[in-house]
């Protein structure tokens, strides 16, 4: 890379733009097979990129070195050549034992950590058998209603060996609970679990929209489980602060990043509020963001991500530990690029984003299988997506040296951009009164919808191309490839598992913990202790839910469009 | 000229968040000149229906992601029935719902549904051609 105007014998950044200038002028009348260049998030992209490109580059300020800050090239010093990213695929379907065989089908398959997907019912608080949960029970994740079907779930899976990841947020308390029981049911002690929690509800209100209760006391119960994890289990990430459901909403590549960061920090905000220490939480915090289509656009991402969050840490919120400043994320192939149609191709996009998410530096990774715009993943496309990510890392070389493409004019010019304009929407955010008074404004949501609508009238004119879709278009196309089938059986053998569970434990026991966690969550003291206790009476995720609704109240957003 | 705009009511049915095909469609047949409401998430059949009779809209889309489709389109239908409206509104919608569950949808009553990959002209031209050929 030049960077200094007086290389040893190199050309000069003078002599560089003469020429570039003249350069321009040459190609400028040459017939081009596109009216414009655009990402995936339809910025317009240069012919060339050169030194010129990054005047006032600086790499030990911009870059630095891979586990130094401020931590462009990576959160480790030695990355990939030390430990290989997890390969960590997301499952739940049906019951918790047709999930627990898929956790082992997995883990007999080389996966080295676990990530579960909860049924809707389960991420609104509603059990099984509840009214609203009709429709939807094991459809799209596995249902959990209490602490038996958790404990089903991890049947034979040995809790301090494995990290477990849990997608669920408006209720991530309460199934945070429920593993902190099991665990200690079966003797293991707290600090020895590692796994993550969703648990981020501002980009539920952002993009997702599984909300239960309002901003203020979801806020509150975050900290609680934040607070909890920095005592009582210091391995777990209490918060995934998660941009993936942002970007797959239809935003673009840098809202996915600012809108992330600024939720981010309203979760740093919110715990140094309560008089926490920030070395105390921070190092615990992690991230979670899309890989899409757009290689280089992703890549930029990534590492313009850690960087902002670098600096912040330490010069706005006085991180210093350095391990607070590290942002460590894990990476999902963006489920909204996949195609129903030649569902096959959906292996080649998923490999690009995958090694996009590699270059990026991220820690684990979810590669999405190919049949995921028709349903859940069934066995054998779940084994392709997981050893798409084995062929990166043990057959493309990759992993060998560190950041490869820093020091590239456009990745370190596009890394510049992403990070300058993720400081303009930070400025807009904080104009706006903050993350919660913004969501109430419906600002996010708009300029998601907004940025999702130009993405699908580039498609609907052709000028975004989209295999198979638009373009290689093949007529009266079967679809070859098995489906995974929810069926009715696993409803009702969840629906009466829990029953009898209900005519099973002691009634008293119940309502005294959920007495106990209604006097809780009234007041301010952690509801994390008592919701353990809860879980261990086996109250069901909907009579603490409904607890909580009762004391906090539920939320209803804007509908606009 | 004055022209009958067609109205036409987008809805969230159950418990599905994911929004975006919902309102990029709401987004497209609004500047197609259609009247569009969007009911938000988290509706009930019921609650579909009675927004359905009380802004007296031609056509109901649903837009359903989760796999509940085949419980939602045909409690819907029926209610649709129910309220005596079933003959004149149609029923239409998409998301991620199998091949063979559309067919099954389509002989209960539904139009078209579609599927993840459509290009909104296509749904503009189904309502558009649907309003024309109503008695």
């Amino acid at each position: 890379m030049v960077n200094k105007e007086q290389g040893q014998g190199m050309s000069g950044k003078s002599d560089i733009r003469k020429d570039e200038e003249r350069w321009h002028e040459e190609v400028k009348d040459l017939a081009e097979i596109r009216e414009r260049f655009i990402t995936t998030s339809s910025e317009e992209i240069d012919p060339l990129y050169t030194p010129t490109s990054l005047d006032g580059f600086d790499y030990l300020r911009d870059l630095g070195f891979p586990g130094e800050y401020p931590y462009t090239r990576g959160v480790y010093k030695n990355m990939y050549r030390g430990r290989m990213w997890t390969m960590r695929m997301f499952a739940g379907f049906g019951t918790a034992e047709d999930t627990n065989e898929r956790f082992k089908y997995l883990l007999e398959h080389g996966q080295t950590g676990l990530s579960t997907a909860f049924d809707l019912p389960t991420l609104y608080g509603y059990d099984s058998d509840a009214p609203d949960s009709i429709g939807e029970v094991g459809r799209c994740g596995v249902a959990v209603s209490s602490l038996e079907d958790m404990e089903i779930l991890f049947d034979g899976i040995t809790l301090d060996q494995v990290s477990t990841s849990m997608t669920i947020n408006g209720p991530a308390a309460i199934v945070l609970a429920f593993y902190a029981a099991m665990a200690e049911k079966q003797g293991i002690a707290l600090d020895k679990l590692s796994g993550t929690t969703q648990n981020d509800i501002l980009k539920e209100y952002i993009a997702q929209k599984e909300f239960i209760f309002p901003p203020a006391p979801s806020m509150r119960l975050i900290t609680d489980t934040v607070e909890f994890c920095a005592h009582d289990m210091p391995r777990w990430h209490p918060i995934s602060i998660s941009g993936y459901h942002i970007r797959e909403a239809g935003s673009t590549a840098v809202q996915e990043l600012a809108f992330t960061l600024a939720d981010g920090f309203a979760y740093v905000e919110d715990a140094l509020e309560r008089g926490l220490d920030i070395d105390e939480f921070a190092p615990r915090l992690s991230f979670f963001f899309n890989a899409h289509n757009d290689f280089f656009e992703e890549i930029a991402k990534y590492r313009a991500a850690r960087r902002i969050y670098a600096r912040r840490m330490k010069e706005k919120y006085r991180a210093k530990n350095p391990r607070s400043l590290l942002m460590r994320f894990h990476t999902q192939t963006a489920g909204c690029s996949l195609t129903a149609q030649q569902p096959e191709n959906n292996i080649v996009r998923v490999t690009i984003q995958a090694l996009a998410g590699v270059l990026g530096g991220t820690q684990s990774l979810h590669t999405n299988s190919m049949d995921e715009t028709l349903a859940l993943p069934s066995d054998k496309a779940a084994k392709v997506a997981l050893r798409t990510q084995q062929i990166i890392a043990h057959e493309s070389g990759v992993v060998n040296t560190i950041d490869p493409l820093a020091g590239s004019y456009f990745i370190e010019s596009l890394t510049d951009k992403m990070e300058s304009e993720a400081e303009e929407y930070f400025e807009r955010i904080e104009k706006l009164g903050g993350v919660i008074p913004a969501i109430e404004k419906g600002f996010f949501q708009q300029e998601i919808a907004r940025a999702a609508y130009r993405y699908q009238k580039e498609f609907d004119s052709d000028e975004r191309v989209i295999v198979g879709v638009n373009r290689f278009v093949e007529e009266d196309e079967k679809i070859e490839i098995p489906i995974l089938e929810i069926t009715e059986e696993m409803h009702e053998r969840q629906v009466t598992r829990l029953r009898a569970l209900r005519e099973r434990r002691d009634e008293d026991g119940v309502k005294e913990a959920l007495a106990e966690v209604r006097r809780v969550c009234s007041g301010t003291e952690n509801v994390m202790p008592f919701l353990i206790e809860a879980a261990k009476a086996y109250c069901t995720l909907g009579e603490i839910v409904d607890v909580m609704r009762e004391v906090f109240g539920t939320y209803r957003e804007p509908s606009m469009f | 000229m004055v022209e009958n705009k067609i109205r036409i009511l987008v809805a969230k049915p159950g418990l599905d968040g994911h929004d975006r095909g919902a309102k990029v469609v709401a987004a497209a047949l609004r500047d197609a000149g259609m009247e569009v409401i969007y009911t938000g998430l988290r509706q009930t059949p019921e609650m579909v229906v009675n927004a359905a009779v009380q802004e007296d809209v031609d056509v109901i889309a649903l837009s359903i992601l989760s796999g509940a489709h085949m419980t939602h389109f045909p409690a819907v239908l029926e209610l649709m029935r129910e309220h005596g409206i079933a003959d004149e509104v149609l029923l239409t919608g998409g998301g991620i719902i199998p091949d063979e569950d559309i067919e099954a949808l389509m002989e209960q009553g539904t139009g078209r549904l579609f599927g993840p990959g459509t290009n909104t002209g296509d749904i503009i031209a189904y309502i558009r051609d649907w309003n024309e050929s109503r008695p």
